[in-house]
């Protein structure tokens, strides 16, 4: 990540939506990357935006999408893994950045999408709308590359050296209020048994 | 400070090697038997939120380089940890306190338990047998229906010659069942943790 002289701060970063950016992100992955949902649209966009077998969906845990791709990680190093997490499931687990920065995952991407709401319970606002700073935050914790995306093709820019330079690596955007697009079959067993064939540790034919 | 973002960072220096693996007797010390058997099942990631009884077995930990040992910063962090690399094809283990689990019925409920995930759970009983805290025996009290009510396989370990075979074929049902266990280790077992006043 070599832009540190104009990085965004929050205050200039484009308000983007959910879907949209999901669907960029998406888009780039070349080399089978798995990719952890977080519970709430965040894993309802990332189901929209087109199945891959390297997806996991969360329906539950609030804050675990960074641990969980934390535990993907390590277990399969050669693997780039990104976390999609929302602001306020991020605010749940704030610590795991810290045991992130600790480990120097370098195959770990989060991704924070922050609209400030807790949207799929009635956008109430979260405690930290307008007030915490996600990737002060993150700087905070150890993940010194950690950086606001300024408009989509910052975002572009910023995942991309995220997958070419290796991290940890945390991408904050801001998000509007749009609800998530569609939403993912509710099924556990059938999610988690679909991903780790997507990883290769299941292999048998069904 | 790992500045860079990308360097390991060092954790205070409080893993050595001098746990002891043998009593007084000869015979091998519960951690021994932990260990041992973690790395028969090829359970080799440890994630801890820490409690005093497991200090040796944390210290024996981090210097066996066959595991790879680290704290979290919250027990509910490592179940999402052990269940992300346990679908990425890695077997792991969490160690923590009774009080820790008190925090992780959202994650087992939601995670592990549907997901079908083993996760192998150590759990360091405190409030029973001697506890001098309120709070932890009230706690104490609430984690067995708690995974009863989940349906979690949990088998409460008081004797160290029933150890290795209580774990060993724990592990290996939780794998083959696709389901959590809790190893509840009793102060018989540990000693727990006394009162000194």
């Amino acid at each position: 990540m070599t832009r540190t002289a104009n990085a965004a701060s929050f205050d200039n970063a484009e308000v983007m939506n959910r879907f949209a950016l999901t669907q960029r992100l998406v888009g780039k992955l070349k080399r089978e990357e798995a990719v952890i949902g977080g519970i709430g649209n965040t894993n309802f966009d990332l189901w929209s935006a087109g199945r891959r077998p390297q997806n996991f969906y969360m329906l539950g845990s609030m804050g675990l999408a960074i641990p969980i791709g934390l535990g993907v990680a390590i277990a399969q190093p050669a693997r780039h893994v990104v976390a999609l997490e929302g602001d306020g499931s991020l605010l749940m687990q704030l610590g795991c950045l810290a045991t992130v920065a600790a480990l120097g995952q370098k195959n770990l991407t989060i991704v924070v999408m922050d609209n400030g709401l807790y949207q799929i319970t009635g956008s109430q606002p979260t405690p930290a709308a307008g007030v915490a700073d996600f990737v002060a935050i993150a700087r905070g914790a150890g993940i010194a590359k950690s950086a606001w995306a300024a408009d989509e093709e910052d975002f572009d820019r910023l995942v991309d050296a995220a997958l070419a330079e290796g991290g940890p690596t945390l991408i904050a955007v801001r998000i509007d209020d749009k609800p998530g697009v569609g939403a993912t079959d509710r099924d556990p067993a059938q999610i988690r048994d679909r991903f780790m064939r997507g990883l290769g540790v299941k292999q048998a034919v069904l | 400070m790992g500045k860079d973002g990308g360097t390991n960072r060092e954790r205070p220096a409080v893993h050595g090697a001098d746990a002891k693996t043998t009593t007084n007797t000869g015979q091998a010390t519960w951690n021994a038997i932990v260990q041992r058997t973690l790395k028969q099942n090829d359970v080799k990631l440890v994630v801890y939120v820490p409690d005093k009884v497991f200090t040796p077995l944390i210290k024996s930990l981090h210097a066996d380089p066959d595991f790879k040992t680290f704290a979290a910063a919250r027990e509910e962090e490592a179940v999402g940890i052990l269940a992300g690399a346990w679908m990425g094809g890695q077997r792991g283990a969490v160690l923590m306190q009774t009080s820790g689990f008190g925090t992780i019925p959202n994650a087992l409920a939601s995670l592990a338990v549907p997901y079908q995930i083993p996760l192998i759970m150590f759990v360091s009983e405190r409030g029973t047998l001697g506890e001098f805290n309120l709070g932890q025996a009230l706690v104490c009290r609430t984690m067995r229906p708690v995974l009863d009510s989940l349906g979690v396989e949990t088998h409460t370990i008081t004797r160290l010659d029933e150890l290795a075979f209580i774990v060993d074929r724990s592990i290996k049902q939780a794998v083959a069942t696709q389901a959590p266990v809790a190893f509840i280790l009793s102060p018989l077992l540990t000693g727990g943790k006394v009162f000194e006043a």
